[in-house]
């Protein structure tokens, strides 16, 4: 051992060398920790195991009710934990099994038509909910196996055009269902209505109590989400988990090393069209009813965004994806809130970027005061130019700052709306001081093209809004706000 | 009975024959080197053992019984693992899951008893944790201690080349096809590789057949080298006397060019 090797002033003179078994064995005294209370309390976090974790969040959303009276609210919850049921199922397919599956929301559907079929007055069957919905999990499964088989030699791009032409095929099948061989097998457009809800323990489910969502359905759907959970963690940490993500990093690596890839991929397929499969039951059973444009590229990408959002692969990223995109898609219906979250979402990534450089700050503060100074002029020449409605929220300040002419000539909305773009793309080539000075009225255009133009529309304009959250957050955080760092070729 | 035996394999892609009519046999408990200038068929010839291609003639026998056609999973399960010479871990698990990885062909527990989390399921995973550490400690202080739950793509070079060998040691393996495990080492390391093959056959008593260009990791593992040039065996037999055969010098330097000139 070499005495003269300078050490790091934390490691001891006398300790032992880079390299050697001792070093390696003394690693934790050599950790970069965060300074004060912040890291005592990080490091305490850590060792909080996962289970505790969902028993916390398990008891804090059954605690909402408690608190939240509105039915309106109570639904956004089922609706979430609908959404963290998805986004569970997907995850197996893409965040472990590595597979790019656009038909995703086919099985879902296949599951709510499927309970549908077993559960309504259309075919008269009523079966029992104990017997129905574990047999809606089997044809999920089964289902998820059929697609499977003629997409296990394919990978990648090829995979995902097969998949997708699955969901079409699923949207021509349901969609013109009522008339298969001479038989009303799916109700075609107008889907299937006067569906059962659950029936546990001798009781109908209800959907409402005096016209206010109940909240059995959402109890019942936490306790399939518990268990779905547990369920897809458990196998996680098993040898099939092992060998899914190892088919994610390597397939030919994982078949050289015993593992039957194509079998896996198949399995993968199954469960996750089983879990989207036991979302459907839950979500023809609330509903009463069935339609094909339900299962259809909204939802899809909605799913998608939840998973890659939160992080592929970790489960409580997936679940923490859907609780931020799903109310924050509601909340984005409603123009008023709808614009705060806009204008924080600006301000934030502003702020964000300012960190690196006060030229960012100084972009804000111009933005501020020619957002005034527009305002001022363009109200003195004309009052009409100032007089247009603003949506409460921010009112007062908006009011100030933002023209809103009260009448929209009809070649505004299309010349700002490019010219915004434009702005931005132009934002892009340039560098240096050139940049922050263009900035500063792209900025301002932004805000006038969103306050005259998009809030008029809010469905297309709440779908932009994600858009912009989820590139902000893509750029900070490339794989998920809790996704493991992953690295493609070192 | 030698342990592996090809006889007369050939494979072509297109009108290039990639392997022609290629005999060769490993025995057991022996070390085999398979040298050759780039492109003489040597990776080739280990994806075809590993059932990665299929020969178009000739049959592969390990242990007495044909493989050709078989799932490249389903000879590993017979016992053949391999490394690759462009290493291919799984980057984004931990190191001690992609050993661990590697036990999946005999083991058995199914996906509902691991949902379940039933006792043999669980005494199964205890048994293939200890395997990934025994097999880890194969290589001393190198991929102990807090190491084994870094993420594999944290490793150093040597240190991925050395997992890749451990993670194949961990399919219960009795043939391993190492495919250049000394490329991109330095001369400690690679004094080290040779000494670490030589301690797979005595110590984990592995049959070993070896890709490498390092000639000195060749004459200190082999007991015999077998020599490829374009796909066709020009050489067999102790180092001393493949290193010194007319028609190995000739494919790697070239014919009689001093004379020509």
């Amino acid at each position: 051992m070499s005495d003269s090797t300078p050490h790091s002033s934390h490691i001891p003179a006398e300790g032992p060398a880079v390299g050697q078994d001792e070093w390696v064995a003394r690693h934790a005294e050599r950790r970069i920790m965060r300074e004060g209370l912040l890291g005592t309390v990080e490091e305490r976090l850590r060792l909080v195991p996962w289970w505790a974790w969902l028993v916390l969040f398990l008891a804090a959303f059954s605690l909402l009710p408690v608190f939240e009276h509105s039915g309106y609210v109570r639904r956004v919850a089922f609706d979430t934990v609908l959404y963290m049921l998805l986004a569970l199922g997907l995850n197996v397919v893409v965040g472990w099994g590595g597979l790019l599956d656009l038909g995703y929301v086919a099985f879902y559907g296949i599951g709510a038509y499927a309970y549908a079929i077993l559960d309504s007055t259309k075919f008269g069957y009523h079966l029992p909910t104990l017997v129905s919905v574990p047999l809606v999990v089997v044809i999920g499964a089964v289902a998820g196996l059929l697609l499977g088989l003629p997409s296990r030699r394919l990978s990648g791009d090829y995979l995902a055009i097969v998949t997708l032409f699955f969901l079409q095929l699923f949207q021509t099948i349901t969609t013109n269902g009522d008339s298969a061989f001479g038989h009303d097998l799916t109700g075609g457009p107008n889907g299937i209505l006067n569906v059962d809800p659950f029936h546990l323990f001798g009781h109908d489910l209800a959907v409402e109590h005096g016209g206010v969502f109940a909240v059995s359905y959402l109890y019942v759907a936490l306790g399939f989400f518990a268990v779905v959970f547990v369920a897809l963690r458990f196998v996680n940490e098993s040898r099939t988990g092992r060998a899914w993500r190892s088919l994610r990093e390597d397939p030919l690596a994982a078949e050289a090393m015993g593992m039957p890839v194509n079998w896996l991929k198949l399995m993968s397929f199954s469960f996750g069209a089983a879990v989207a499969a036991l979302t459907g039951t839950l979500f023809a059973a609330l509903n009463a009813s069935v339609f094909p444009l339900t299962f259809y590229f909204v939802l899809l990408i909605t799913v998608y965004t939840m998973v890659i959002l939160g992080g592929a692969g970790s489960q409580a990223g997936v679940v923490a994806g859907a609780l931020i995109i799903g109310p924050l898609l509601e909340l984005l219906r409603d123009a008023s809130k709808s614009r705060v979250i806009f204008f924080v979402t600006l301000v934030g990534a502003l702020a964000l970027a300012s960190r690196r450089s006060r030229a960012m700050a100084l972009v804000a503060l111009s933005t501020l005061v020619l957002g005034f100074v527009v305002h001022a002029i363009a109200g003195a020449i004309h009052s009409d130019w100032v007089a247009g409605e603003h949506q409460p929220g921010f009112a007062g300040f908006a009011d100030h700052w933002v023209v809103a002419p009260a009448h929209l000539a009809s070649w505004i909305t299309p010349t700002t709306y490019l010219g915004v773009i434009a702005a931005a793309l132009l934002c892009t080539l340039l560098r240096g001081l050139p940049r922050l000075v263009a900035l500063v009225p792209t900025l301002y255009l932004g805000a006038f093209v969103w306050e005259n133009v998009m809030l008029a529309k809010p469905e297309p304009a709440r779908f932009i809004v994600l858009g912009l959250i989820l590139i902000c957050l893509m750029i900070l955080r490339p794989n998920g706000l809790l996704g493991e760092r992953r690295v493609e070729i070192v | 009975m030698p342990l592996l035996e090809l006889r007369g394999v050939s494979l072509a892609f297109g009108g290039l024959a990639v392997v022609s009519e290629l005999d060769l046999h490993v025995d057991e408990g022996e070390i085999v080197s398979v040298i050759g200038p780039n492109g003489a068929g040597k990776t080739t010839l280990f994806n075809l053992i590993t059932g990665i291609y299929r020969p178009q003639a000739g049959d592969i026998l390990f242990d007495g019984r044909s493989i050709v056609g078989l799932e490249p999973h389903e000879i590993c399960r017979r016992g053949i693992s391999r490394t690759f010479q462009t290493l291919r871990l799984f980057l984004n698990m931990s190191v001690k899951e992609n050993v661990m990885a590697a036990a999946y062909g005999h083991t058995r527990a199914g996906v509902f008893r691991s949902m379940l989390r039933t006792p043999g399921m669980r005494r199964e995973e205890r048994e293939i944790a200890a395997l990934a550490q025994e097999k880890l400690a194969f290589f001393g202080g190198r991929l102990m201690g807090y190491r084994w739950d870094q993420p594999a793509y944290s490793l150093s070079y040597a240190n991925r080349r050395r997992l890749e060998i451990a993670r194949a040691t961990a399919t219960n393996a009795r043939l391993l096809l190492l495919d250049e495990p000394a490329a991109g080492m330095n001369p400690a390391e690679t004094h080290e590789i040779t000494e670490l093959i030589g301690k797979l056959r005595t110590e984990g008593g592995y049959t070993i057949l070896v890709i490498e260009h390092d000639m000195h990791v060749v004459e200190g593992i082999s007991d015999r080298v077998v020599a490829l040039d374009h796909g066709v065996k020009i050489a067999e037999g102790s180092f001393d006397e493949v290193a010194t055969n007319e028609k190995v010098v000739e494919a790697y330097l070239g014919l009689n060019t001093m004379a020509s000139k």
